[in-house]
């Protein structure tokens, strides 16, 4: 059985998939992908299922070795130095990782994660329909925590294929990040408001998968900053007595007991988790009628996808020897300058 | 539940694939039987696009997917369903959950018999003649927040919340009690501990006990604690499980 070995990772990186649904109202949060867009742009160069699970890469890298089998893979999201058994290899496009080569991801250089999706997904077995890694709950396939030096993926027999395939990077707005008042904006002086959205906001050191934490002018609530506990989102800006901000993110407590000012909306969600500590971010207050025209486009852009997959060098090469030259595995990297991406560049999911 | 005049619950967005219907803003046991109960009538008028709810004291959060009901149609739906009269929620189960009270298991039980004046075993004696409903399970995974702490047993949180407290935690909060199922940090007040897993993983069910059910408690001595947190581990409930 083919196997993906992981060869160096730290506790931030680990499997993820779109999530875990249905148990927070038993306290159990949803978990799954910090950047759930990365994530469908990886799996869908591999030909998987947008939100299966792939590997979410933290910011320090990782490495990866194909063990009885090679592995085909894709790697996007956060730009970072990727080289495939010592030669560079890019993002967005899939490639196959040959027995005994070693994948080396470096760490993140714009962004903070970033995701190795597998043709054919990571197998695990789900708890409530989902492999995501929650530490804190004990939770996750194949190992309920972060990936480690030694463990072995199973992982499926690479498919024969005409071609790799590439991808242009998926839309992305940029600007400010957006939300949406409330649901205790009333619990806030009224001057809050315009200062959580007309000032920066810089990311603390101390944020990680359960929260982005930021710093900045306080926020204050004249009538203290205990509420009685109600529900959280991925997005909830939830303000404690320190007046400073904190973005909840996929491992979240489901409920919390602190004044939320305002909501990140979905699409901006995953933006939002590449930000790092110490980079500054704006925020820009919308209505729910844009939000979900937001949303419309974003789900649109994310289901014509697939169409946008091209395969790499269709016309320029040959396309029987490049299959043989897959089937055995050898660096794929060699045809990076017939993609659509600039030679030698490092394209990452971040435009 | 709620009289024909009852205010409309307010209806908050949260970001854009959620919301909050807001019938309280205090800890009220009426207002949250009022939200276990719309909670059930939502789930039972199964409102496509409706992703899955969270219930909680004062209010029930409802996770949507825009793309198939937008805010406006769903608020509109929600405004309807509460205008009608709710089936109150009838507790059809009760749980008996063995508690080790003080020593290393509760280290702040002579400490809250202090602070009301009264000796370490009347505070079990209270605390165990207690009729609690789960008011909410939030916040960590199998956390049930529990509404019927005597009244007398109130105290206030600590000011300095400890970095990590044990697994089974059975605490008091303000005028709140709970049972912890992971170890955590906390703020409360820790009465004992008890084998149970409100939350465990590798067990059918995943999560014992839900919002709606009554809980009381029983002391077990310490002696016992080994024995019955290896059957919990091992998958029992240990929770005696009584249907009214």
């Amino acid at each position: 059985m083919t196997m993906l070995a992981v060869i160096a990772a730290d506790p931030a990186t680990s499997v993820q998939d779109g999530g875990r649904h249905g148990a927070q109202r038993f306290g159990l949060s949803p978990s799954g992908a910090m950047d759930a867009a990365s994530l469908a742009l990886a799996n869908a160069l591999v030909g998987n299922p947008p939100l299966a699970a792939a590997i979410e890469v933290g910011p320090f890298g990782a490495a990866f070795a194909a063990r009885d089998g090679s592995v085909r893979v894709a790697l996007a999201g956060a730009q970072r130095h990727a080289t495939l058994a010592g030669a560079p290899i890019a993002a967005q496009r899939s490639f196959v990782i040959a027995e005994h080569e070693t994948l080396t991801l470096g760490p993140a250089r714009d962004g903070v994660f970033s995701y190795l999706a597998i043709e054919g997904a990571v197998h695990g077995v789900p708890v409530f329909g989902s492999l995501s890694v929650n530490v804190r709950a004990g939770l996750g396939s194949p190992f309920p925590r972060g990936l480690e030096a030694g463990d072995v993926l199973q992982v499926d027999d690479i498919r024969p294929l005409r071609s790799e395939r590439g991808a242009p990077p998926i839309h992305r707005d940029a600007g400010p990040i957006r939300v949406i008042a409330g649901p205790q904006d009333d619990e806030f002086e009224p001057a809050a408001m315009g200062v959580l959205i007309e000032r920066e906001w810089m990311l603390a050191a101390a944020s990680d998968r359960m929260g982005y934490r930021l710093e900045g002018p306080p926020l204050r609530h004249p009538n203290g900053h205990n509420i009685v506990s109600d529900g959280t989102v991925t997005g909830s800006i939830q303000v404690p007595g320190s007046g400073q901000p904190i973005v909840l993110m996929a491992d979240r407590g489901t409920t919390g007991g602190y004044p939320k000012i305002a909501t990140v909306i979905s699409i901006d969600i995953g933006r939002l988790a590449q930000v790092r500590p110490g980079q500054s971010i704006r925020f820009a207050l919308i209505g729910v009628e844009e939000a979900l025209r937001l949303a419309r486009r974003h789900a649109a852009d994310l289901a014509a996808l697939p169409g946008r997959i091209t395969e790499i060098g269709e016309i320029a090469l040959d396309v029987a020897s490049l299959q043989d030259a897959n089937l055995a595995g050898v660096a794929v990297s060699a045809v990076d300058a017939a993609t659509w991406q600039a030679p030698g560049a490092d394209a990452g999911g971040e435009p | 539940m709620t009289a024909p005049d009852a205010p409309l619950p307010r209806i908050l967005p949260c970001g854009d694939a959620a919301l909050t219907v807001e019938f309280g803003r205090s800890l009220d046991e009426t207002v949250n039987r009022t939200v276990l109960a719309f909670d059930r009538a939502v789930a039972a008028e199964a409102i496509a696009g409706i992703q899955e709810t969270v219930p909680t004291y004062r209010s029930l959060l409802i996770h949507y997917d825009a793309l198939t009901v937008d805010f406006g149609s769903l608020r509109q739906r929600l405004l309807a369903l509460a205008v009608k009269p709710l089936v109150p929620v009838a507790t059809t189960r009760r749980w008996r959950v063995p508690v080790v009270y003080g020593g290393d298991y509760g280290i702040d039980l002579d400490d809250v018999a202090r602070t009301h004046g009264i000796s370490a075993d009347d505070v079990v004696a209270r605390h165990m003649a207690g009729d609690y409903f789960v008011a909410m399970v939030g916040f960590t995974p199998g956390f049930a927040y529990l509404s019927g702490l005597d009244p007398t047993l109130a105290t206030s949180r600590r000011s300095e919340p400890r970095p990590s407290t044990p697994p089974g935690s059975i605490h008091i909060g303000g005028a709140q009690a709970a049972i912890q199922c992971l170890a955590g940090p906390s703020g409360w007040h820790l009465l004992g501990r008890t084998p149970v897993r409100t939350f465990h993983p590798r067990r059918a069910p995943v999560f014992l006990i839900a919002p709606g059910d009554a809980v009381t408690f029983y002391a077990v001595p310490a002696a016992e604690f080994a024995a019955l947190d290896r059957a919990a581990e091992a998958g029992e409930p240990v929770a005696e499980l009584v249907t009214p």
